[in-house]
This record gives structure tokens, C-alpha cells and sequence, in this order.
């Protein structure tokens, strides 16, 4: 990496002379070494899925959550370091709460995208705070239909029907594109979106992993809660199948 | 008669108010008190009573859907039972807006308690106990949300049912009333309630509730045959859609005393 | 030691992106004693090890009760591990407080871990220096987590922090699927034997520095009635009765079902205590 040593390398608040800011490129690189996650947004919801690397087996399964709620009715899931993921919920939830205040009804997905769009940006200006290290996607689905954003450690937001972050997005987001995501319903989502993780997952190098899914849909009465877990199990054999029968 | 206690004993200006209509006597502008801060002295629109009782399978809850502008029958279509969560339902009197305000309050505290998504949930009891803090808090800076509240609910296996006011008192009891229902409805539901809380069926319930609700309306005059009625139970929280009570007015031509009519 | 450029400061990404300050104050963690925590269905269990700098001083504190339903044992920095636990307290307070509930253990830790997180990203303040063990009980019953300076939380079966934890950490991973419906005599002798991976070669576990922490029904080895099954801490002679149901390391390795992580090589010198290079 030619950045390395140059001295401009140091700090959010430093261009390199080609008019870069190296921190925030290092800080996709926490992004680029996290398990990878993943948002599906079709017909009449949102699928969250999460491939959670698995550092010790004393773990609790289902206890470490990577996947937060924000409001009743939007999801966020990250990838990059977990305690930022944490942070940033925190935030989503008190900019969502904010704005019932204010205007007392639901926030939409793109004002709480925005939102947190430019507290993420606030912190690539200065030396004094490093950016946050992760990516991070939203869903939702409100009176308007469904929505998926994601927001970058630069502070950019874009919109997709698709999007995937973390180590495994390039593969993962070839499979999406495969997919016809506007004519799937949440419950064939929540297939495709078990599949796509195992798939992902480099068993060579990677240690073990759990998959953590969640959605927003009609059988979720809208709200954003985990998959309901006889559904996951359904999902991951599916997934393990259809790994197999690329293997033959 | 004069009817306004702090025009007693001052003078009165014939020349302006000649018929004493001034109502109230007005402090000096430079008193020490004006540059202070001044609070809700008063409820504004107002709800009157809620009825709660405890029965077989949860708790019972009863309000009408009159909101009064003093003694005027302002709004009619107002609901002031408010579920809280799954397993909760508030009904208040008093001040309505202090009483939306609450609503939002609450509404806010289910969010965040939603979104931890841990398994944890705010029973009726914890709603309860927070609804006495800010209440309390709320009296001791002299500045008080002026509403007297129920709280039933139903969790763990348990019912749960409390009173808190704008004082921050709290109460408990197998039988509840607000206002007026204080006085009119509540030795009613105890004798009717007390020591058959684990026998009641809901129709018993529902009856009981009924004959008081209509017991408040031929009496309490802020009051309106319109109602709802809230169960809490196992199965949740329902709030049935308004409805009203047989009432008989034949009596009243019989009744001597008031208004021209002399014996 | 290792040095580079992007290390004296924790506001900056490694062209790796990785945060060098956020994992020296993860090795500060491993300069304190061994702290071994594990759970059954019906308890939690804490157990540390208490060092002295000599024989005129005391033993220093590892354990600290929070709540009637939830405790930690600490490793690393006491006095940053007082202002976390201090919070804890503060936290715990405010929940019975303003709800009557006694805090959900999982929030009181995530309440510290985005406490800690703050520190990981802005200029001027350092990574707290210091892990704690959890372990608790509410509507879910008993829990063990894992706090540490990085603002990460882990719920855990059994974890161990601190000194040459890693060999705690190998016996635990051999035995900890049996855990779940282990007696709490049982369970605190499992513990008992993987703190005693991490002594050094000449020492062992004793009345002196030794800390036990429980919550759950009382043990047969306790006098005092445990009303709830709080949290509580057992030192000096109350910890005897356990110490004794320890079998011996020679024996136990014959024993099939409770044989321990095979011997350590404690003679490495890399098993020392960690010490700070200049």
C-alpha cells in the first residue's frame, strides 16, 4: 500500500496529496475483515441476514446479536466492528425517537438514513475521533413499502434492492443479482438469503459461524423481529442442500 | 351573594361592575409573586371517572368517551383507556392533554423496550411504578400532570391492578375508581367484588360494570352513556368498541323541588 | 516490544483497520490474575485468583457485587474496574428505582460496553484497561458474560480472563457440555480446576487467594441462608470446604470424567506474567 509511511496516513482530517483521506479507506478495511451481511428487500418485505464468525465455542448461541432493532419497524445490521454497530444503533434509535417527537408518527427509513448519513460523516472531519469501522444496512417497511439503505464509513447513503457488506459482498452480491428480488416474498427471501450466507462462508479459512437472520414482513406483522426459529432451521437446511448439490 | 371568595371583604367599583360580574380580584402587577414561574392550577378538559375490577381471569376496565371543557360536554368520541404494551391498559381522568402526553410517554418507553429485543418486557407492575415516578416527580416541582390513573394488566400468570394520581400517590385494591366513581361506583364494585376476585366469570364482571357505569350516568353529570370497556387477560389486552347502558327516565317526572315547577 | 506508526493513539485505523490501542488495552487485561466463570441451568459461578505484592500486604480484591442478582470478577486495572463497577451499581439503582425490576444482565453489560466503546474512538481518553466476568440471574436465568476495554459483550457458557487464561480457557472447552446439569458443588470444582491451569508451576490454590462467587440455591458447604439465591462472595475459610472437594492433578488425569486439560507447560517463558517492555 503506497499510503503507508507517507505521514498522511495519520488522521481523519489529513488529504493525501492526491486528495484522499486514507482513515476512512483503513476504516473499510475493518469493514472488508468482518463476517459478511446482507439485505434483501422484495415484494412485500425485508430480509436481514448476518454470517456471524464464531471465535470460541463456549459461545451462547443466539445470545450475541448482530443484528439490532431501531424502531418497531426497521432493522439494521452491520458488518465491521461490533461495538461501533453497537454505537451506531444506539444512535439510529435515539434519531427514530427523535423524530416521533417531533412529528409524532413513524419515521421513514430515508430520514433516519439521513440522519445517521451525517452523524457517520461527522466523524471523518476531525483528528480527534477515528471513523466509525463498519457498514451498515437498514430495512424497513412502512405504509410506502419496503426499504433497504446502507450507509458507509464515509457518510454516503445509497438505496438498494439488494446490498451486501463485509468480507464475502462481492460473491454475495453477484448471487443477489441472480435473483428476481421484486417478485420473492419474505418467506422465499429468507431461503435465498441462508443460501447466499453459506455459500459466502469460506470454510477453508474461516472459523465457525452462525447465521442470524431477521425480517419485516407480513407474517411479522410489519415489525422487525428475528426469524421465527422452526423458519431458520427450515432456511439453513435448505442452504446446506443446495451447498451440497453445487458440490456434486 | 357574592360567590367569588377573594372579593370577600374588598371593595367593590360600582361604577364599572355594577352588578358584581368581576370574577376574580386581580393581584397587584408588582406583587412579589409576578415575576414567578406559573404551573397547571387547574384541569382543563377533563375525563371523569375510570372503573377497574379484578375478576377470574385478569382485570376489567371501564371509562366513558366524554372529554368535558368545565361544565360543558365538549368532545365525545374521546378514548381514555390506553393499552400499554401486551399485557397492560391505562385509563385515566382528569386533564386529557396531560393524559396524551402520558400516552406518548409510555409509547416511547414500549419502543425502547421493543427494540432491546432481549426477551424482557415491561409488566403492568413496572408501568405502574414508573407512571408514581414521574408522577411524583412531577408534583414536587409544583408541577403536576393532573390525572388520576388506573393501571390493570395481566403477566406471568398474575393480575395486577393500582392506582396513581397527580400526587403521586399509589393504591392498590381489588376494586378501583376515579373521580366521581370514587364515591358513587366504588362501594358498588366492592360489595359486589370483594372476596369473589377468583370466581367472577367476565359476564359476571361485565355486569357489575355495566350497573355502576350506569349508576354514574343518572349521577355524575360530566358523564355520558357512550363507554368503553377493557379486559386484560391471558390472551392480552382487548378494548371493546363503545357502547351504552339501558337507562329509564319515567322517574324524573316525579321528582319535586327543582326548577319551576312548585309541589 | 513491537512498534509501529499507528499505535500511539487510539483515533487511528492501521492500513489493516485495526485499532493497535484498543489491543494493547485487551493485553492490559492479561497483566491481572485469572478470573474463571461457568454456568449449569440453576447457577453461575465466579472464581479468581487473588495475587499480594508480599507477604506484609493484603490480597487484592477480584470480586464485586453489583446487585442482589448479579456480580463480576475483574481483571486488570482495579481502579478503572471501580468506576465501571461503580456505574454498574448507579445503573442497577436507577432500574429498581424507576421500574421496580431488577436490571436485565444483558443490558447492565451492553451499558458498560457502549461506555467503553466511546473510548475506542475518541482523542484523549485511553481504552478502559480492565475485563470483567458477569454472571447473573433474571426472567431468563442464570448468565455469564464477558466484558472487555474493546465495548464488546459476549454471553458465554464459561470464559476466563486474565493471566495464562488461555489454559483456564482449554479446560473449560474439554468440559464445559457437561456443565448444564452439574451441581453447584460440581460446578464450582470444575471451576476450582480450571483456575488452577493458570497458577504457576510452585503455586497452588488456597484459602489466601482464592474468591469464589455464586448465585443460585445454596450449597451444602453454606451456613447462611441465601434468600433468592442472591449473589455472594465467599473468601478465606468459607472457600475451604470447596478447595477440598479439588482432586489432585495427578489423579484427576486418570479420572475419565472430570480429567482436566492436559498438564500446561508452564516452564515456557512466555507463560510468565506479561510485563511491559519499555
Amino acid at each position: 500500500m503506497t499510503s503507508i509511511g507517507t505521514g498522511y496516513d495519520l488522521s481523519a482530517s489529513t488529504y493525501s496529496p492526491d486528495g484522499r483521506i486514507f482513515q476512512v479507506e483503513y476504516a473499510n478495511k475493518a469493514v472488508e475483515n468482518s463476517g459478511t451481511a446482507i439485505g434483501l428487500k422484495v415484494k412485500d418485505g425485508i430480509v436481514l441476514a448476518v454470517e456471524k464468525l464464531v471465535h470460541s465455542k463456549l459461545l451462547v448461541p443466539e445470545a450475541n446479536r448482530r443484528i439490532q432493532t431501531v424502531d418497531r419497524h426497521i432493522g439494521l445490521a452491520t458488518a465491521g466492528l461490533l461495538a461501533d454497530g453497537r454505537h451506531l444503533s444506539n444512535r439510529a434509535r435515539d434519531e427514530a425517537s427523535n423524530y416521533r417527537d417531533t412529528y409524532n408518527s413513524p419515521p421513514p427509513l430515508k430520514a433516519i438514513a439521513d440522519r445517521l448519513g451525517l452523524y457517520v460523516q461527522a466523524y471523518t472531519l476531525y483528528s480527534s475521533v477515528r471513523p466509525f469501522g463498519i457498514s451498515t444496512i437498514l430495512g424497513t417497511v412502512d405504509p410506502d413499502g419496503p426499504g433497504l439503505f446502507v450507509v458507509e464509513p464515509s457518510g454516503v447513503f445509497f438505496g438498494y434492492n439488494g446490498a451486501a457488506v463485509g468480507k464475502g459482498r462481492q460473491l454475495a452480491k453477484t448471487e443477489l443479482e441472480k435473483l428476481k428480488l421484486t417478485e420473492l416474498s419474505v418467506r422465499e427471501a429468507v431461503i435465498e438469503a441462508a443460501r447466499i450466507i453459506y455459500l459466502v462462508h469460506d470454510d477453508a479459512k474461516e472459523k465457525e459461524f452462525e447465521l442470524e437472520m431477521s425480517w419485516i414482513g407480513p407474517e411479522s406483522n410489519n415489525l422487525h423481529v428475528h426469524v421465527p426459529k422452526d423458519l431458520l432451521e427450515e432456511a439453513e437446511a435448505a442452504a446446506k442442500a443446495a451447498l451440497e448439490s453445487l458440490v456434486e | 351573594m357574592d360567590h367569588f371568595p377573594t372579593n370577600w371583604g374588598r371593595p367593590r367599583s360600582e361604577a364599572f361592575d355594577a352588578y358584581g360580574t368581576y370574577p376574580i380580584h386581580q393581584r397587584p402587577k408588582t406583587d412579589s409573586f409576578s415575576a414567578g414561574v406559573q404551573r397547571t392550577q387547574q384541569p382543563i378538559v377533563t375525563g371523569t371517572s375510570v372503573l377497574a375490577i379484578k375478576y377470574k381471569d385478569g382485570i376489567m376496565m371501564a371509562a366513558d368517551n366524554l372529554a368535558s371543557y368545565g361544565s360543558l360536554a365538549r368532545f365525545k368520541d374521546i378514548q381514555r383507556l390506553h393499552p400499554v404494551g401486551n399485557n397492560t391498559v391505562i385509563g385515566a381522568g382528569g386533564d386529557m392533554s396531560d393524559f396524551q402526553y402520558i400516552q406518548t410517554i409510555l409509547d416511547e418507553l414500549i419502543i425502547d423496550e421493543f427494540t432491546a429485543q432481549d426477551g424482557h418486557s415491561l409488566g403492568p407492575a413496572e408501568i405502574h411504578e414508573y407512571l408514581a415516578q414521574v408522577m411524583y416527580a412531577r408534583r414536587t416541582k409544583m408541577n403536576p400532570l393532573w390525572n388520576s390513573l388506573l393501571v390493570g394488566g395481566f403477566k406471568d400468570g398474575k393480575r395486577f391492578l393500582a392506582y396513581v394520581d397527580l400526587l403521586g400517590t399509589t393504591y392498590t385494591a381489588s376494586t378501583l375508581a376515579t373521580g366521581f366513581g370514587g364515591h358513587l361506583a366504588q362501594p358498588l364494585l366492592r360489595s359486589a367484588v370483594e372476596g369473589k376476585e377468583d370466581t367472577l366469570t367476565e359476564e359476571e364482571a361485565l355486569a357489575i360494570i355495566e350497573n355502576s357505569m350506569r349508576v354514574l350516568f343518572y349521577r355524575d353529570a360530566r358523564s355520558l352513556n357512550k363507554y368503553q370497556v377493557a379486559t386484560i387477560t391471558e390472551s392480552g389486552v382487548k378494548i371493546s368498541e363503545s357502547k351504552s347502558v339501558e337507562t329509564s327516565w319515567s322517574f324524573a317526572e316525579g321528582i319535586r323541588g327543582y326548577g319551576a315547577q312548585v309541589q | 516490544m513491537f512498534r509501529n506508526t499507528y499505535d500511539s493513539d487510539n483515533t487511528v485505523f492501521s492500513p489493516q483497520g485495526r485499532l493497535h490501542q484498543v489491543e494493547y488495552a485487551l493485553e492490559a487485561v492479561k497483566q491481572g490474575s485469572a478470573a474463571v466463570g461457568l454456568r449449569s441451568k440453576t447457577h453461575a459461578v465466579l472464581l479468581a485468583l487473588k495475587r499480594s505484592t508480599g507477604e506484609l500486604a493484603s490480597y487484592q480484591q477480584k470480586m464485586f457485587r453489583i446487585d442482589d442478582h448479579v456480580g463480576i470478577a475483574i481483571a486488570g486495572l482495579t481502579s478503572d474496574a471501580r468506576v465501571l463497577s461503580n456505574f454498574m451499581r448507579q445503573q442497577a439503582m436507577s432500574s429498581k428505582m424507576v421500574f421496580n425490576r431488577p436490571i436485565p444482565v444483558n443490558r447492565l453489560v451492553s451499558s458498560i460496553a457502549d461506555k467503553a466503546q466511546v473510548n475506542t474512538q475518541e482523542y484523549g481518553r485511553r481504552p478502559y484497561g480492565v475485563g470483567f466476568l458477569v454472571v447473573g440471574q433474571d426472567n431468563g436465568g442464570p448468565h455469564l458474560y464477558e466484558f472487555s476495554p474493546s465495548g464488546n459483550s459476549y454471553e458465554y457458557y464459561a470464559m476466563s480472563i486474565g493471566a495464562r487464561s488461555q489454559s483456564a480457557k482449554t479446560y473449560l472447552e474439554k468440559h464445559y457440555e457437561s456443565f448444564a446439569d452439574c451441581s453447584l458443588e460440581d460446578l464450582v470444582r470444575h471451576g476450582l480446576h480450571a483456575l488452577r491451569e493458570t497458577l504457576q508451576q510452585d503455586k497452588e490454590l488456597n484459602v489466601n487467594n482464592t474468591s469464589i462467587g455464586l448465585i443460585g440455591p445454596k450449597s451444602e458447604f453454606e451456613e447462611t441462608e441465601v434468600p433468592g439465591g442472591s449473589f455472594r462472595i465467599l473468601e478465606n475459610q468459607l472457600v475451604d470446604p470447596f478447595l477440598q472437594t479439588m482432586i489432585a492433578k495427578e489423579t484427576a488425569a486418570e479420572e475419565a470424567d472430570i480429567a482436566p486439560a492436559a498438564a500446561p507447560s508452564v516452564t515456557a517463558a512466555g507463560d510468565e506474567d506479561v510485563t511491559m517492555a519499555e
